[in-house]
């Protein structure tokens, strides 16, 4: 997928706190050229973002600590690609219930998430998802397996945004809006490249 | 460290035939993925709700709740346990943050406790007496991860072995003397550097002198680091402390003593935070280390006789 010619979209990763490194390495692995952002500055180098997976209280102080929350909500606006894993949905959520004193979120994305919607540690959990994007495409495509750990849930999709992903059940929990796309799990921790590879299919088409 | 390597489609092929929708609960992927969600973080021991809220406000990822900190316990001695569990209750209800709490280290009942009451993670502790001097707690039985301390690669080995889902180099806990964490975090960082380097012919008799199994020693040494986050603590009182850590490869940080110990805590909570997420940024860790205050008193680890050393404490 990637040659001499081609060094691959340029992704850069947000990296205050969280599992930064495997989204790196998932992104390296499919062909993209990662670099860490920490500064304002590094925003402008980028075709893509990730916001990873970590304590969303602790990523959005750390943004406006670093003078990235203003940046940050610029570039989604503006278009930008972005990926938001479990605290990156959080993040990305118009809307959002059971934040941390004070928190706030970019937007990006027409949902509304809940925080820790599944409970404490113990009732974090891994399970197969229905994924209606990756429906028909024949029975032999394995299903996708989502790791949820302290995970939020899409509790309302609104008019601007679509559904990506849910649990057996029918709760929502992955969602996209044009450009941004939103998973309340870790597709990062359980090897599952798919949503990487359309998130880069977004950063290619521009 | 421990996504499985990526392929081009999903990880298992053996679950292509039948998707399993029934959750599982506490999976090795479960488990060490809380203790990645919580890397570039640092961890706050904190004794009552209104500590805990002012960790929270400075950008914990998560808290340690105990009754005493170790600086505590080593003044005023005698068996240290598991904390009351109205007091981490208390702790549970005032943050919404992941909480940690500490097991003596062989006290599987007091782990059960824990994982009963609701803790995000359990810290089989050497800061706590030890309940058993031979065997640590079979960490594979709980649903609730645990992180457990070491001093060299062997012991972060068996401590994986055992189940644990994060590491934690020791240091001497409640000093604010941070030479025992510097010497800890180098020595497992040296010792994987050169398992790393050695021929795969070399690798059995590593396993045998590390006393822990050939295929954890290989998975290591192929890697180049350990399969779970390793984090660092011990003696953890500065912002410069904390990048210095991070800058010697650690994950994230566990600070105790040195924040409530400290002049202003609030402040000096925030600046750690601060310092570990910029670490490599010498010009933020200075301006964050201005006017702190008065740091923890400390004691010199040279000074303390060895048997209230706890780093000496599991094996």
């Amino acid at each position: 997928m990637s040659g001499y010619l081609d060094p691959g979209p340029r992704i850069g990763v947000l990296a205050l706190q969280g599992d930064v490194r495997e989204h790196s390495r998932m992104l390296e692995h499919l062909g993209a050229q990662v670099m860490p952002v920490r500064r304002p500055a590094e925003l402008a180098e980028v075709d893509g973002l990730v916001l990873p997976g970590g304590e969303s209280t602790v990523i959005d102080r750390l943004t406006g600590l670093t003078g990235l929350r203003e940046p940050l909500r610029e570039v989604i606006a503006g278009g930008l690609p972005v990926l938001g894993t479990c605290a990156g949905l959080i993040l990305l959520a118009e809307r959002l219930r059971d934040g941390g004193p004070g928190q706030e979120t970019f937007g990006g994305l027409d949902v509304t998430a809940r925080r820790n919607a599944f409970g404490r540690q113990t009732e974090s959990f891994e399970t197969d998802l229905v994924v209606p994007a990756l429906e028909g495409r024949g029975a032999d495509v394995p299903p996708v397996r989502a790791a949820f750990i302290r995970a939020p849930l899409i509790e309302e999709i609104g008019p601007a945004a679509e559904l990506l992903a849910a649990l057996p059940d029918g709760r929502a929990v992955a969602a996209r809006q044009g450009r941004v796309l939103g998973l309340a799990f870790h597709p990062e921790s359980t090897g599952e490249t798919r949503f990487h590879e359309l998130f880069l299919q977004v950063v290619r088409e521009g | 460290m421990s996504t499985p390597a990526p392929t081009s489609h999903s990880t298992a092929a053996s679950t292509a035939a039948a998707p399993s929708h029934t959750p599982a609960t506490g999976t090795g992927t479960v488990k060490r993925g809380l203790a990645e969600m919580l890397k570039g973080g640092v961890i706050m021991d904190v004794v009552t709700p209104e500590q805990a809220r002012i960790a929270e406000d400075a950008g914990t990822v998560a808290v340690m709740a105990l009754e005493r900190v170790p600086a505590d316990i080593r003044a005023q001695g005698g068996v240290s346990r598991m904390s009351d569990p109205d007091m981490i209750d208390g702790i549970i209800e005032a943050v919404s943050i992941p909480v940690m709490a500490k097991a003596r280290i062989g006290h599987f009942v007091e782990a059960q406790v824990l994982q009963e009451l609701g803790v995000d993670f359990i810290d089989e502790s050497e800061v706590l007496s030890p309940a058993d001097y031979v065997h640590h707690i079979d960490k594979h039985r709980f649903t609730v991860p645990f992180v457990c301390g070491a001093t060299n690669l062997g012991e972060a080995l068996r401590r994986i072995t055992e189940g644990a889902a994060m590491i934690r180099s020791k240091g001497e806990a409640g000093t604010g003397d941070v030479s025992e964490a510097t010497r800890h975090i180098r020595t497992i960082t040296a010792e994987i550097r050169a398992l790393a380097a050695k021929g795969e012919d070399e690798l059995y008799l590593a396993a045998k002198e590390l006393q822990a199994p050939y295929s954890l020693v290989r998975e290591v040494a192929e890697a180049g680091a350990l399969p779970v986050p390793m984090f660092t603590a011990g003696g953890v009182a500065t912002p410069a402390d904390a990048a210095m850590m991070m800058q010697l490869g650690a994950d994230g940080v566990f600070v105790g003593s040195g924040i409530f110990k400290s002049g202003e805590p609030a402040k000096r909570a925030a600046a750690v935070v601060r310092a570990t997420t910029s670490f490599d940024d010498p010009a933020v860790i200075a301006e964050v280390s201005r006017g702190l205050g008065e740091a923890m008193v400390g004691i010199n680890v040279a000074d303390l006789p060895a048997p209230h050393r706890l780093a000496e404490r599991g094996w």
